[in-house]
């Protein structure tokens, strides 16, 4: 709700679930509360420059801007707002799930300048000037990644809360070359927790997309 | 989490600069460098830490703070170089294993990718009445307020180096690599430059368990260095979990070793989380030296090791559990081919 950018807001704003009425419930409650606090958006809403700025007082919004997926967002939120909230919460972009929130867990996994992190211990100030991707911006050309593609084809899931975090987590151990054996695999993905215990699937499917990525 | 201004330092003198400033006489640690942020956002959320300030230096570019330098000489390894980078430096790999080994066991990879190596050997304790604010008595957090592990559920905390004030254990990996294999520590602060051993970085908790380290308010641990030695290549790190990958140590032990033949010319030995910092034992060390190594005179090491172990009602396990891992670490090491 701290976008600055309307085109981006409008854009990002729009209903990902099509249900009876065609709004999401995500979207619904956004424009609730957007709603219900015009004077505090109104105050949050001046321009933001690029460049990090020093608040004086602790509680006041910080102006930053993040690149994710390719674009440019520009923002203005409170400094301990971590990356995760920003992506979750002011970009609307929900695919980075929140299971832990302390990195012990792996849901919230992201890319930053190609290399995986955890975004509930990044502060969103600290990403600034880095190419953040997400799970949102891992398919191309409407193209499934080869990754994506092989959980769907090795079932490597049941409830899919860590889904987003183990794919991202997976095309960077990959990329990475530690994914030349399943005990490899095992070792270097050993920071996704799955509660459904999809792990010999999970190994699987990154089997499968190594030799599709490294083909 | 409580509010804090950010500052991004965009070089070394205003980094010290910064680092210093804001002094608040009623917070101990009112301004802290951030770096990977993998200890500190996390004791901000629990609020744990409350600093009023970070002063982020990720992107500093001084070349001080960065690469790992491999000579005749040993190693020097830049403190914002990360804990996975150094673990997969081939030339930490082939001349000393034990530091690649403590960092790869050593969390997940994404935390790898974002902890810097200075401040992975400043890590916080895992202790659990630590981390739980709710838990008013905790000396460390609130000093004089007493220990509630000392009564508690204390399977995970120290048998060696504690008090009766704190019995948390030292949670790192690398810091007994690097005591193990005789490391400096160089720090920084707007007041000078100083270089000290590794071994006098951390304190022993004593009656101050809240004070945890020799840094004084501002300074900045800017590199490390290793020296080399005949040592340094047979050497490995062991480390015992509950489960197989991405936990803290039950016991482990980092361990180096010089051979003429079966008889042991040098060994260092350090073991991991049984002590309340890192911890090297060098009356186990020199039960070898000169001594040929086998299963008993490993056994006489690693009893050494723990001879003052004092175990709480949930930890005996681990005075016997960590003298086996010192033994097995050893056998392991004479095994190495290098």
């Amino acid at each position: 709700m701290f976008m600055t950018n309307p085109e981006d807001k409008l854009e990002n704003a729009k209903p990902k679930v099509s249900g009876g009425s065609g709004i999401s419930r995500r979207s619904f409650l956004s424009v609730t509360a957007a709603a219900a606090l015009p004077l505090a958006l109104d105050g949050a809403n001046r321009q933001t420059s690029a460049q990090p700025q020093t608040a004086q007082n602790p509680r006041d919004a910080v102006p930053m801007r993040l690149r994710v997926n390719q674009r440019d967002y520009n923002l203005n939120l409170d400094v301990r707002t971590t990356l995760l909230d920003a992506l979750r919460e002011h970009i609307d972009l929900t695919g980075s799930k929140k299971g832990c929130d302390q990195g012990q867990c792996g849901a919230c996994t992201v890319h930053v300048n190609g290399q995986r992190v955890l975004a509930c211990l990044t502060l969103a100030v600290a990403a600034q000037s880095a190419d953040i991707t997400t799970i949102e911006g891992l398919a191309q050309d409407g193209k499934l990644h080869p990754m994506q593609q092989a959980f769907i084809d090795h079932d490597a899931f049941q409830c899919g809360y860590c889904t987003p975090g183990q794919i991202m987590s997976a095309v960077a151990c990959v990329q990475e070359g530690h994914a030349k054996s399943p005990e490899l695999i095992r070792e270097y993905m050993s920071g996704n927790l799955c509660r459904c215990a999809a792990y010999p699937n999970i190994v699987a499917a990154v089997t499968q997309a190594r030799d599709f990525m490294e083909a | 989490m409580r509010p804090f201004l950010y500052e991004s330092a965009t070089d070394m003198p205003g980094a010290l600069k910064s680092g210093l400033s804001n002094a608040d006489a009623a917070n101990r640690a009112p301004t802290q460098f951030l770096a990977g942020g993998t200890t500190m956002i996390d004791l901000m959320k629990l609020d744990v830490m409350q600093p009023s300030k970070l002063v982020d230096i990720r992107k500093l570019n001084d070349p001080a703070l960065r690469g790992v330098q491999a000579t005749s000489q040993g190693l020097r390894i830049g403190a914002l170089v990360t804990m996975a980078e150094a673990a997969e430096h081939e030339a930490i790999k082939r001349d000393y294993p034990v530091l690649s080994e403590s960092l790869w066991m050593a969390a997940s990879q994404q935390l790898r990718i974002m902890a810097t190596v200075g401040g992975n050997v400043l890590q916080r304790t895992r202790c659990n009445y630590f981390r739980d604010v709710s838990y008013a008595n905790c000396n460390k957090r609130n000093p004089g307020s007493g220990c509630a592990a000392i009564d508690g559920v204390n399977r995970l905390h120290a048998v060696l180096g504690g008090s009766d004030q704190c019995i948390a254990v030292y949670p790192g990996d690398w810091a007994q690599g690097m005591i193990a294999l005789d490391a400096q520590v160089e720090i920084a602060s707007e007041r000078g430059r100083r270089s000290i051993p590794f071994a006098e970085l951390h304190r022993e908790p004593g009656t101050t368990p809240h004070i945890e380290t020799v840094l004084r308010p501002g300074e900045l641990i800017t590199a490390f260095t290793v020296p080399a030695g005949p040592h340094t290549r047979r050497s490995l790190y062991l480390k015992i979990r509950d489960r197989e990958s991405y936990a803290f140590a039950l016991t482990s032990a980092a361990i180096a070793l010089a051979l003429d033949g079966d008889k042991v010319t040098d060994v260092r030995i350090a073991v991991g989380g049984v002590a309340t910092k890192p911890w090297r034992v060098k009356v186990a060390e020199d039960s070898l030296r000169g001594q040929p190594l086998n299963e008993a005179t490993a056994l006489r090491a690693a009893q050494a090791a723990f001879a003052g172990a004092k175990p709480q009602k949930y930890s005996e396990f681990k005075v016997r559990l960590g003298q086996q891992t010192v033994v097995r670490a050893l056998l392991k090491a004479r095994a190495l081919e290098v």
